[in-house]
């Protein structure tokens, strides 16, 4: 093999699961355009943090990668148009991150132009440049994590450089079976992902990436090793792992790679790691090179309920029923429609949902066989065994069940990733996951519960000290005019008297 | 175009409870066809009676806890718990002893717990402990193995089913003529009364390791474990527990004094210390929960199962070894807690 050789992993991840991979459905072709679509929904919340605030109002016309929405406060990604047309609304539609529940939408209906704003396709010259100015500079490219994650990239690099930072770690490890789209984007664009890592390094002025691929990967672990020969950039290496779900998760690929455990509650920054998703540092490499804001992405599409799974590149905004129809479209047992990956995506109820920086995967599936019913956990242990944060999760649905909110914490509810990987061992089917889920969500409860207690007690005691004080300078200023009154003499009060009877009289 | 919703993950389960039992079962069945050729049919009527007696006990219980029965049966798991009694009693046991035990397991030690998932002991083993506690002298009768010495009497499959029935045996035959010694109570009373190892181990009843067909029992247990761990059924940690707890201070005994302290072999091999190793003690309700755990819990008794044996007064110690670690498993659970990725030590403490 030409360039580098591909590395094995220090580390080692608990559990995890070797699942059947079927991405070999969707990386029969090669990443498919897709044509532009009539109109393009744009969620104005693609991203962690605030939600942007519409910068265009309706019946404007704008240009391909013209800011539509800008974040107001300090995390948060600008939305940009994916292509040049008419604003035609501004309201609610059902998006994926809510389950399909409507959110606030910018909805673009296109001219077929596709016309670009002027400033396109100037490359920077990032290297004159210091590191905060490339920081800034990818703050406006719209990037968030692509990996599903959706953080802000820029926040996320910013936060990483005030860190004491050993390694940027590039994962282009999937999240689970049927996800093939950084797989895609190895194999065509390993040019891009390493010309995007070297700008990283650049920003983050650190002298050390690992390119971090699954060992089912042979070809994207070609192409990169031929693309890092190319660069000829020393401080890149490219690793291999195993191909063990969930070793594309951020903590456990760290832990793989450089064998330290990302703290509890902590980051990967925490430990001098920085993780960024292949897909990321392409759009990084997109937006500085070649002037393209983050206004498409690659996703699979696949699953037994699409005629032709593939790999798609697509506007952010297209619907996804527009992307069904150009894999062929659904086949009779298409039954269910989930957003990410068969292990944590989210399922929806309508296929109007647009395609958003989030996601990765659309995934068609036929009707699921019924579980059976939930029996009672018989402690096997299984779930623990594959538990890759090493939880006890049987102890943890022991809690749960009995709502005891100290044990789940000293058993590590909040430490549960929600890979999954406990429900698909448990010969008692119970929804572990989800389970932890509702659990987690009543610890957040009772917390913000305790919280407003507290502000309440705060503000009734705030009140009735407020009060008291009132009473005592009422009684104070009482005081000192009696007492004025009376060291003015019978004569004054009698004056004061007249003075308050003829006011009243009035 | 609508959708059906559906919570994540959005794949299938591998595995379920009634397969995992069903296996189970089936890992068992070399072993009964082993114990059939070696001590009778005994062994059939007695797992026809403790089927019942199970069955209709979580059946009753089900009923009275008012829940579907059918729900509660066809997960297996009283067929394990009937099984697992089954092979623990002598070939030659009267129904109403097998029933006793078998009903105390199942509705006292499970379902006044709460049921699968919920009982703390062993349901086999508490039904086991009752009827040796009840019964003493049935517990005790065992039918020499075929191959045993020459004067020996077989039972027919009609006699043997009339003793089931009646708890006679037939005008001709006396307990003495059919019964003998087990090789832990042949070793048992030979060192009381003495005598070296090497001469115990010179009866008849005495195999290569344990006794005449006790040790090919033995074999098939160990053949269907093993069958079960790559099954994935069991996992290795219990077993090896088990084993090493028995093994360890049996071999530290042997070899400070071979003349009196039987070999590891034997241990190994006589009584119900592998049908525990694979079968018993790897019952997961009753189980510590963590690997680490069940290292422990396992360690634990093989080490009672030792010490019963050689310093208590029951032959062999199996069902009191699980019942007594059962009880211990809260705390090992507590104490060999696995460190959680990304926490600094051990959260484990008592």
């Amino acid at each position: 093999m030409a360039g580098p050789a591909a590395t094995y992993d220090l580390g080692k991840l608990h559990g995890g699961l070797r699942l059947a991979a079927r991405k070999s459905e969707s990386t029969g072709l090669p990443i498919q355009s897709l044509p532009l679509p009539r109109q393009l929904i744009l969620p104005i919340d693609q991203h962690v943090g605030d939600p942007a605030q519409p910068l265009v109002g309706i019946g404007e016309r704008v240009l391909k990668g013209q800011v539509l929405a800008e974040p107001p406060g300090t995390l948060g990604a600008p939305v940009h148009a994916p292509s040049s047309g008419e604003v035609v609304a501004i309201e609610p539609w059902p998006v994926a991150g809510r389950h399909g529940d409507p959110a606030p939408c910018i909805v673009i209906e296109c001219d077929g132009e596709d016309r670009a704003m002027e400033s396109w396709e100037e490359p920077i010259p990032y290297a004159e440049l210091p590191g905060d100015t490339v920081l800034q500079k990818i703050l406006q490219g719209g990037i968030v994590g692509l990996g599903g994650a959706v953080y802000p990239t820029a926040q996320k690099l910013m936060q990483a450089v005030s860190c004491d930072l050993d390694y940027l770690i590039l994962n282009g490890a999937e999240w689970g079976p049927y996800i093939s789209c950084d797989d895609m984007l190895m194999r065509e664009r390993a040019h891009d992902i390493v010309s995007g890592a070297r700008i990283l390094l650049h920003a983050l002025q650190l002298d050390c990436a690992y390119i971090v691929v699954e060992s089912d990967k042979p070809e994207a672990i070609r192409q990169l090793a031929a693309a890092m020969t190319d660069a000829g950039d020393e401080r890149l290496t490219l690793k291999q792992i195993p191909t063990i779900y969930p070793s594309g998760g951020e903590d456990q690929l760290v832990q793989l790679v450089t064998n330290r455990e990302v703290p509890s509650g902590g980051l990967p920054t925490d430990i001098g790691c920085l993780v960024q998703n292949v897909g990321t540092a392409a759009a990084i490499h997109d937006w500085l090179q070649a002037g393209e804001p983050l206004i498409s992405r690659i996703t699979t599409i696949t699953g037994d309920g699409i005629a032709n799974p593939m790999n798609v590149r697509a506007r952010i905004g297209t619907p996804l029923a527009e992307i069904a129809e150009f894999a062929g479209g659904y086949t009779e047992d298409a039954r269910h429609l989930v957003i990410g990956g068969p292990m944590t995506g989210k399922s929806v109820s309508n296929d109007r949902v647009p395609l958003v920086k989030a996601t990765n995967c659309i995934l068609v599936m036929s009707a699921l066989p019924a579980n059976g019913p939930e029996l009672p956990c018989i402690r096997c242990g299984e779930c623990a065994a594959v538990c890759p944060v090493q939880l006890l999760p049987q102890q943890i649905f022991w809690y749960a069940c009995a709502d005891d909110e100290a044990q789940l914490r000293e058993y590590g509810l909040i430490d549960c990733i929600e890979c999954g990987c406990c429900d698909l061992v448990c010969p008692s089917h119970i929804p572990l996951t989800y389970d932890f889920r509702m659990a987690k969500a009543r610890i957040r409860e009772l917390a913000d519960e305790k919280a407003r207690a507290e502000r309440a007690r705060r503000r009734f005691e705030a009140r009735n000290e407020r009060r008291q004080r009132e009473q005592s300078e009422r009684e104070a200023e009482l005081a000192r005019q009696k007492a004025e009154a009376r060291q003015a003499g019978p004569d004054a009060i009698a004056e004061i008297l007249k003075r308050k009877r003829r006011e009243d009289g009035d | 175009m609508e959708f059906e919703r559906h919570e994540a993950p959005h794949m299938v389960p591998t595995a379920n409870v009634a397969r995992m039992m069903q296996q189970v079962l089936l890992a068992l069945v070399p072993a009964a066809v082993a114990h059939i050729w070696f001590f009778g049919p005994g062994l059939v009527f007695n797992l026809l009676v403790a089927t019942a007696a199970c069955v209709g006990g979580e059946a009753l219980m089900m009923r009275l806890r008012g829940r579907p029965a059918v729900g509660a049966l066809s997960d297996y798991s009283a067929l394990v718990t009937a099984a697992l009694l089954a092979f623990a009693l002598p070939s030659l046991t009267p129904w109403w002893v097998t029933a006793t035990g078998a009903l105390f397991g199942i509705v006292v030690a499970k379902h006044l717990y709460g049921g699968i998932g919920f009982n703390i002991f062993n349901p086999a083993m508490a039904g086991y402990v009752v009827v040796l506690v009840a019964f003493p002298m049935h517990l005790n009768l065992w039918v020499a193995p075929r191959m045993g010495d020459i004067d020996y009497q077989f039972l027919t499959i009609l006699q043997t089913l009339t003793y089931t029935v009646t708890g006679s045996l037939p005008d001709a035959l006396t307990y003495d003529d059919i019964s003998r010694a087990t090789p832990l109570d042949a070793m048992k009373s030979g060192l009381n009364d003495l005598r070296t190892t090497v001469e115990i181990r010179s009866l008849p009843i005495m195999g290569d390791f344990g006794g005449v067909g006790w040790e090919w029992i033995g074999n098939f247990i160990a053949i269907g474990g093993f069958w079960l761990m790559v099954r994935k059924v069991i996992r290795w940690h219990i077993p090896l527990g088990v084993g090493a707890g028995l093994l360890i201070p049996a071999g530290i005994m042997w070899l400070l004094s071979p003349g009196t302290e039987p070999s590891p072999g034997f241990h190994m091999f006589s009584g119900a210390a592998l049908l525990c190793a694979f079968f018993i003690a790897t019952d997961p309700v009753s189980a510590a929960a963590s690997p680490k755990g069940r290292l422990v819990y396992g360690a634990g008794i093989g080490f009672l199962i030792y010490a019963i044996r050689t310093w208590g007064a029951n032959v062999d110690g199996v069902a009191f070894a699980v019942l007594i670690m059962n009880m211990a498993v809260p705390a090992i659970d507590r104490i060999t807690r696995p460190r959680i990725v990304g926490h600094s030590k051990d959260a484990g403490t008592l």
